[in-house]
C-alpha cells in the first residue's frame, strides 16, 4: 500500500469536493439581474380599459414604481394588498405606481383588478417587448426608477414587507438608493 | 400501523447494516467463517426489511393513508391506481426508499451468488455494499424520511407531479434508471473488496461482470426511455437537451461501456487491471455524483427534486467515497501492474485502447461541460450556460470516431493481423462504407460530419453483420443442417461475442436514427383558422376545431386536426393539447400529437390558440427515422441479454498473475494462480 | 462459477437462451439489414430531399403552402438556437414552446429585420439577462478552458495511447519469463 501516492490522490480529489460544497452555497435558479444601475428602458404603453397611453418620459424627474403581474400568478395576489397600501400612501405625490400586465388577456386582468382592487393604472404590454426590455423572467417583479431615469431597485419576488418597501421608495426619492438596493 | 412498520423496518435495516459491516471486517481479521455467515445473513435480512418497507408504502399509497407524510404529499383519491403505485418514486423521499430496496436486492443477489468463492474479498465487498446501503437507510431516517406523521390527517392530497401522469413511460423510466444506477454498486463493492483484501487478480471481475452488464443494460434502456419520454411529452420535438440530469445518467454509461470492452483485454492479456478498476470505481462515483446533482440543488435542471439539508448528506457521501476510492486505488496501483504486451498494432486490443480513449474523452467533456457553470461562477462570479450547442459541437466528432471503431473492432482478431491482411479484411466493409456514403449523398446530406456518420454506420453495420454471416455459413458447412440451426449454434457457442455484435448493430441503428432525425428535420410554425390546412412535405394537415375539457386536476385544451397525404388520402386524426394544471400556475404542459412510422414521424405541437377557438398556432415537425432510435435500443438490449444469459461459452485463455489470495482461515502468502 | 447441476435457475436460463436466441437473432439480423438498406434506398431515391424546396400541393379549399424559409427566417432560427429561453430549463429560444419564448423570437425577428447584426442582437439580450442567456459561453477569457481542455485531453490521450501501444507491441529485449519478471 503506497501511502505517498494515496496522499497525492487524496489531495487531487479535494478541489472537486470543494467545488461541490461551493455549489451548495448558491441558488442555481436565481438569475442575476443586471438592471439596477442601468437606464430604465423607455416605453409607451396603452392603459388597461382606457383609451390612453402612458410613457415613461412623462415622469422624468419623478420616481416611478413598476410592478409586472398577471391574473394567473398566485404570488401576485399575495403582494397586491401591500402595493395598494403603498400606492395610496403616495397618491398625489411625485411617486407614481404602474402595473404592467404580463401574458394575460384584458378580460382576465380587469376581472382580477375588480376582485382585488385597483389603486393605480395597469398598462398592457403586447408582445412582451417591455417585459423583455426590463429583463423579466416571470411574475411578479417590481422595479423602482429614480428621478434620473435609472433603475435603482429590482426584485423578482413578491413585495410582502410594507415598511421595507416604503423605506426603499423614500430612499429613491431622496436619491440615496444606489444600485446596491438591488435584491434577489 | 403502516407507518410504524415502514419506519421500523428501515431503522432495523440501518442497524443491521452497521452490524453487517462490523461482522464482515472482524470476520476477516479473525478468520471466522461463522461471523462471515452472520454478515451475509445481515445482507439477506436487509433485503427482506426493505421489501417490507416499500410494500408498506405502496399499501399506504393505495389505501390513501394521509397520516403518512409522503402519502399526503403525492397521494390523491382521484388518481388512478396504476399512477398511485408509480408515485412511489414521484418525489424525493419515495424515490430514495425505492433506491434503498433496489440496492438491498442487488447486494443480496451479488453476495449470494458469490458466497462460496469470495473469501476476504467477499467480506470486504459485503462491508462496502452495506456501507453504501447504510447511507441510504440513514437518509431515510433523516432528511429524506417519507414516514413523517401528519396531524391532523388531511382528507385528500394533491396527487403526484402532473408530468408523471401524462405518459406510460414515467412508470418505466425511473425503475429502469435505478436498476441501472444502483446496479453499479456491485462491481464497485467487489473492486473495493479486492483493493482492501489484497486479492488483486481478476476474481473481482469474474464475480461482478454479469452484474455490471445487467446494470449497463438497464441504464441503456433507462436513458432511451427518458429520451422517448422527453420526445413524446415535452413538445419541442427533441429527445436530448444535454440537461445536467440527462448528462448525469449518461456519464456512468460511458465509463461502463469503456469497462465492458477493456475488461476483455484484461481477461485475455492480464493488462489494464488498474485502469479497469478505476473505470468501475469511476462509474459508481458518477452514479453518486448524478444523484447528488439531482437532489442537492447544485445545478438547475428539469429534473431537480427539492433542495435542502439532503444536499449536504449527498456531498458528504460523495466526498467520502471519492476520497476513499482515490486513496485505495492510488495506494494499490503499483501492485496491480501486470505484464503489458501487444502482439501487433493492428489488433482488437489496440481498437479497445482507442475505444477507451474516446469514451474517456467523451466522459471528460460532458462532465466538464455540466460542471463548468459552477466552476465559472466560483472563478468569475458570473453565471454562464453550457448548453446543447457546446455539447453537440464537442461530442459529434467523438461519436463519429466511435462509430468508426465499431466497424473496425469486430473485423480485427485478438492478437492482430499483419498489415497486408488488412486490405482483404476491410474490403467488404469498405464497400459498405461507400454505398452508405452514396445513399447519404443522394438523400441530400452535404455536411461533413453527417456524411461521415452515415458512412461509418454503413461500415460498422456490414462488419458486424458479416461476423454473423460468415460464422453461420462456416458452421453450416461443417455441421450441416438449416441456416437457423447454424445461427443458433453459432450464438450458443459464444454468446458474449455474438451478443456484443448484436448490440453493436443496435447501436448503429440508433446512430442512423439520431443522425437522420437531426439532419433531415423539417419544422414550421403556422397559424391556422378553423377549416384551414397547411401543406408540409408529404402531408396536408387541416385544423378542424378547438376543444376544451375539464378534468379533476386540469383543464385540457386540444386542437382536432386531420392529417392527409399530399394526394388527399386521409391518414387520421391528431390531437395536440395544452394541459393547464391548477397547481402549476400559468405555464401549461404540452401534449404533442405524434404519428410515428418507420420512415418518419409527423409531430405536431399546439403552441397557442385564440380563446374563442377561432385559430390555433401549431408547430409542425417532420422527423425522419426517429423510430429507429427506439428499435435500435431494443436490439441493443437483446444483444446484452444474449451476452448475459448465454453462459460462459468458450473460456478466454487464463492469465498468469502473481497474487496474494487472502482466504478466510489461511495465512496470506504469494501464490501463482492460473 | 456458474451454478451447476439441475437447479431451476440453470434450466430457466437454458430455456430462455434456447428460445430467445434463434428467433430473436435471426429476425433481428434479417430485419435490421434489409430494413436498413431498403429504407435508406427509399429515403435517398424516393422524394425530394427535405429542407429544400417543398413542392406546392394543389389542393382544393384553403390550403396554406408552407413557404420556403427566407434568409431572415433562417437567421432568426439560427440566432434563437443560440439564446436561452429564460423561463425554461435549458431549452433554446428556438426549441421552447413557451409563450415568452415565442415573443422573444418575435423580438429577435424584429431586430434582425431592422438591420441589426446577430452580434448586436445577442449583446442586447446579454445586457438584459447576463451572459447566462447565451446557450454556450463566450469564447473569451476564462471560458476558453471549457473549449480547450477537452481537446487537450483527447489529443494528449491519443498521443499517450499511440505511444503505449507502440511500446507494448515492440518485441521485448529480454526473454519474457512471466512470473519472474512481472510484478
Amino acid at each position: 500500500m503506497n501511502w505517498k501516492r494515496s496522499l497525492v490522490a487524496f489531495a487531487a480529489g479535494l478541489p472537486f469536493v470543494a467545488l461541490l460544497a461551493f455549489g451548495m452555497t448558491r441558488d442555481p435558479n436565481q438569475i442575476p439581474t443586471s438592471m439596477p444601475g442601468q437606464d430604465a428602458p423607455t416605453f409607451t404603453l396603452p392603459v388597461l380599459n382606457a383609451a390612453d397611453t402612458v410613457s415613461l418620459a412623462r415622469h422624468a424627474g419623478e420616481v416611478v414604481v413598476l410592478n409586472f403581474w398577471a391574473s394567473w400568478c398566485v404570488p401576485c395576489r399575495i403582494e397586491h394588498p401591500v402595493l395598494l397600501q403603498a400606492a395610496s400612501r403616495y397618491a398625489d405625490s411625485d411617486v407614481h405606481f404602474y402595473g404592467v400586465v404580463y401574458q394575460d388577456t384584458e378580460d382576465n386582468a380587469q376581472r382580477w383588478l375588480n376582485q382585488l382592487g385597483q389603486g393605480y393604472p395597469s398598462l398592457l404590454d403586447p408582445g412582451s417587448r417591455t417585459a423583455v426590455d426590463y429583463a423579466l423572467t416571470g411574475v411578479p417583479e417590481t422595479y423602482i426608477i429614480d428621478r434620473q431615469g435609472k433603475v435603482v431597485f429590482h426584485r423578482a419576488q413578491p413585495i410582502t414587507d410594507l415598511a421595507e418597501f416604503i423605506q426603499l421608495i423614500e430612499a429613491a426619492r431622496a436619491g440615496t438608493l444606489g444600485p446596491g438596493g438591488a435584491s434577489s | 400501523m403502516l407507518r410504524l412498520i415502514g419506519l421500523a423496518s428501515v431503522a432495523a435495516a440501518f442497524a443491521i447494516a452497521i452490524f453487517g459491516i462490523v461482522a464482515a471486517v472482524v470476520a476477516v481479521k479473525r478468520r471466522d467463517a461463522g461471523l462471515m455467515r452472520s454478515a451475509r445473513a445481515a445482507v439477506y435480512t436487509n433485503f427482506v426489511l426493505m421489501s417490507v418497507s416499500n410494500l408498506a408504502m405502496i399499501t399506504a399509497l393505495l389505501t390513501h393513508d394521509f397520516s403518512i407524510d409522503y402519502v399526503a404529499q403525492v397521494g390523491s383519491r382521484a388518481t388512478p391506481a396504476y399512477i398511485t403505485v408509480i408515485s412511489l418514486w414521484s418525489a424525493l423521499e419515495g424515490s430514495i426508499l425505492f433506491w434503498g430496496w433496489v440496492l438491498s436486492a442487488y447486494t443480496a443477489g451479488a453476495i449470494w451468488f458469490a458466497r462460496q468463492r469470495a473469501g476476504a474479498l467477499g467480506a470486504y465487498a459485503t462491508a462496502t455494499m452495506l456501507f453504501v446501503g447504510g447511507f441510504f437507510y440513514l437518509l431515510l431516517l433523516g432528511p429524506a424520511s417519507p414516514w413523517g406523521l401528519v396531524s391532523p390527517v388531511p382528507p385528500d392530497g394533491p396527487g403526484p407531479n402532473p408530468l408523471l401522469q401524462n405518459h406510460w413511460l414515467m412508470g418505466v423510466h425511473p425503475p429502469l434508471l435505478y436498476l441501472g444506477y444502483v446496479g453499479f454498486t456491485v462491481p464497485f463493492g467487489f473492486a473495493v473488496g479486492a483493493l482492501l483484501s489484497g486479492q488483486l487478480d481478476d476474481t473481482w471481475v469474474r464475480l461482478s461482470r454479469k452484474w455490471t452488464l445487467a446494470a449497463w443494460t438497464f441504464l441503456s434502456l433507462a436513458i432511451v426511455a427518458g429520451m422517448w419520454w422527453s420526445y413524446d411529452v415535452l413538445g419541442w420535438g427533441g429527445y436530448w437537451a444535454w440537461d445536467p440530469v440527462e448528462n448525469a445518467s449518461f456519464l456512468p454509461w460511458l465509463t461502463a461501456t469503456a469497462f465492458l470492452h477493456s475488461v476483455m483485454v484484461e481477461e485475455r492479456r492480464g493488462m489494464l487491471r488498474a485502469w479497469n478498476m478505476s473505470l468501475v470505481v469511476a462509474t459508481f462515483l458518477l452514479t453518486i455524483l448524478g444523484t447528488t446533482i439531482t437532489r442537492s440543488g447544485i445545478l438547475s435542471s428539469v429534473h431537480a427534486f427539492a433542495e435542502g439539508p439532503i444536499g449536504l448528506f449527498f456531498i458528504s457521501f460523495m466526498a467520502i467515497t471519492l476520497l476513499g476510492s482515490l486513496i485505495l486505488l492510488a495506494g494499490r496501483a503499483g501492485e496491480l501492474r501486470g505484464e503489458a504486451r501487444l502482439d501487433r498494432m493492428a489488433s482488437r486490443e489496440t481498437v479497445f485502447l482507442f475505444n477507451n480513449l474516446i469514451l474517456t474523452a467523451f466522459t471528460f467533456t460532458v462532465l466538464l461541460g455540466t460542471l463548468f457553470p459552477l466552476v465559472a461562477e466560483a472563478a468569475r462570479g458570473v453565471k454562464v450556460t453550457v448548453g446543447a450547442p457546446y455539447f453537440n459541437s464537442m461530442t459529434i466528432p467523438l461519436c463519429v470516431a466511435l462509430l468508426f471503431l465499431v466497424g473496425v473492432g469486430p473485423a480485427l482478431p485478438w492478437k492482430g493481423v499483419e498489415a497486408r491482411e488488412l486490405k482483404t479484411r476491410f474490403l467488404v466493409p469498405g464497400i459498405g462504407l461507400l454505398v452508405a456514403t452514396a445513399l447519404a449523398l443522394l438523400a441530400g446530406v452535404r455536411g461533413g460530419w453527417g456524411l461521415a456518420a452515415f458512412a461509418f454506420a454503413g461500415f460498422a453495420l456490414v462488419t458486424n453483420v458479416r461476423e454473423y454471416v460468415t460464422a453461420t455459413l462456416a458452421r453450416r458447412r461443417a455441421v450441416g443442417g438449416g441456416f437457423l440451426g447454424a445461427l443458433t449454434g453459432v450464438v450458443r457457442a459464444n454468446p458474449r461475442r455474438y451478443g456484443g455484435f448484436l448490440a453493436h448493430i443496435g447501436l448503429v441503428l440508433i446512430a442512423i436514427g439520431i443522425t437522420a432525425s437531426s439532419i433531415f428535420r423539417l419544422d414550421r410554425e403556422v397559424t391556422l383558422r378553423g377549416g384551414e390546412s397547411v401543406a408540409i412535405h408529404d402531408y396536408v394537415v387541416r385544423f378542424d376545431q378547438l376543444r376544451a375539457e375539464q378534468e379533476p386536476h386540469k383543464v385540457v385544451v386540444y386542437a382536432q386536426l386531420t392529417a392527409f397525404t399530399a394526394d388527399g388520402e386521409e391518414l387520421g386524426r391528431m390531437y395536440p393539447a395544452l394541459n393547464y394544471y391548477e397547481m402549476r400556475g400559468g405555464e401549461p404542459i404540452t401534449t404533442p400529437a405524434v404519428r410515428s412510422r418507420l420512415d418518419e414521424d409527423l409531430y405536431i405541437n399546439l403552441l397557442a390558440f385564440e380563446q374563442n377557438g377561432a385559430n390555433a398556432t401549431l408547430h409542425v415537425i417532420i422527423e425522419p427515422l426517429v423510430a429507429w432510435i427506439w428499435i435500435g435500443t431494443g436490439v441493443v438490449a437483446l444483444g446484452a441479454l444474449i451476452s448475459l444469459l448465454g453462459g460462459r461459452g468458450r473460456r478466454p485463455a487464463p492469465i498468469r498473475v502473481p497474487t496474494r489470495p487472502a482466504q478466510l482461515g489461511s495465512r496470506p502468502r504469494p501464490v501463482e494462480v492460473s | 462459477m456458474t451454478i451447476r447441476g439441475s437447479s431451476p435457475y440453470a434450466a430457466l436460463r437454458a430455456a430462455v437462451a434456447r428460445a430467445t436466441v434463434p428467433v430473436a437473432a435471426a429476425v433481428t439480423l434479417a430485419g435490421a439489414t434489409s430494413v436498413t438498406l431498403a429504407v435508406a434506398a427509399a429515403v435517398a431515391l424516393a422524394g425530394a430531399p427535405l429542407g429544400a424546396q417543398e413542392s406546392p400541393v394543389h389542393a382544393e379549399g384553403n390550403v396554406i403552402q408552407v413557404p420556403e424559409e427566407t434568409q431572415l427566417e433562417r437567421d432568426v432560427r439560427s440566432l434563437s438556437s443560440q439564446l436561452r429561453c429564460v423561463v425554461c430549463q435549458g431549452l433554446s429560444l428556438q426549441d421552447s414552446p413557451s409563450e415568452l419564448a415565442q415573443e422573444m423570437r418575435g423580438i429577435v425577428r424584429e431586430q434582425l429585420a431592422a438591420g441589426r447584426s446577430q452580434e448586436e442582437v445577442k449583446d442586447y439580450f446579454v445586457s438584459k439577462y447576463g451572459e447566462w442567456v447565451l446557450m454556450e459561453p463566450k469564447r473569451e477569457g476564462f471560458n476558453l478552458a471549457v473549449y480547450i481542455l477537452p481537446m487537450v485531453m483527447l489529443f494528449g490521450g491519443a498521443g499517450f495511447v499511440l505511444f503505449k501501444a507502440r511500446q507494448w507491441s515492440t518485441p521485448a529485449p529480454a526473454p519474457a519469463d512471466g512470473a519472474a519478471q512481472g510484478r
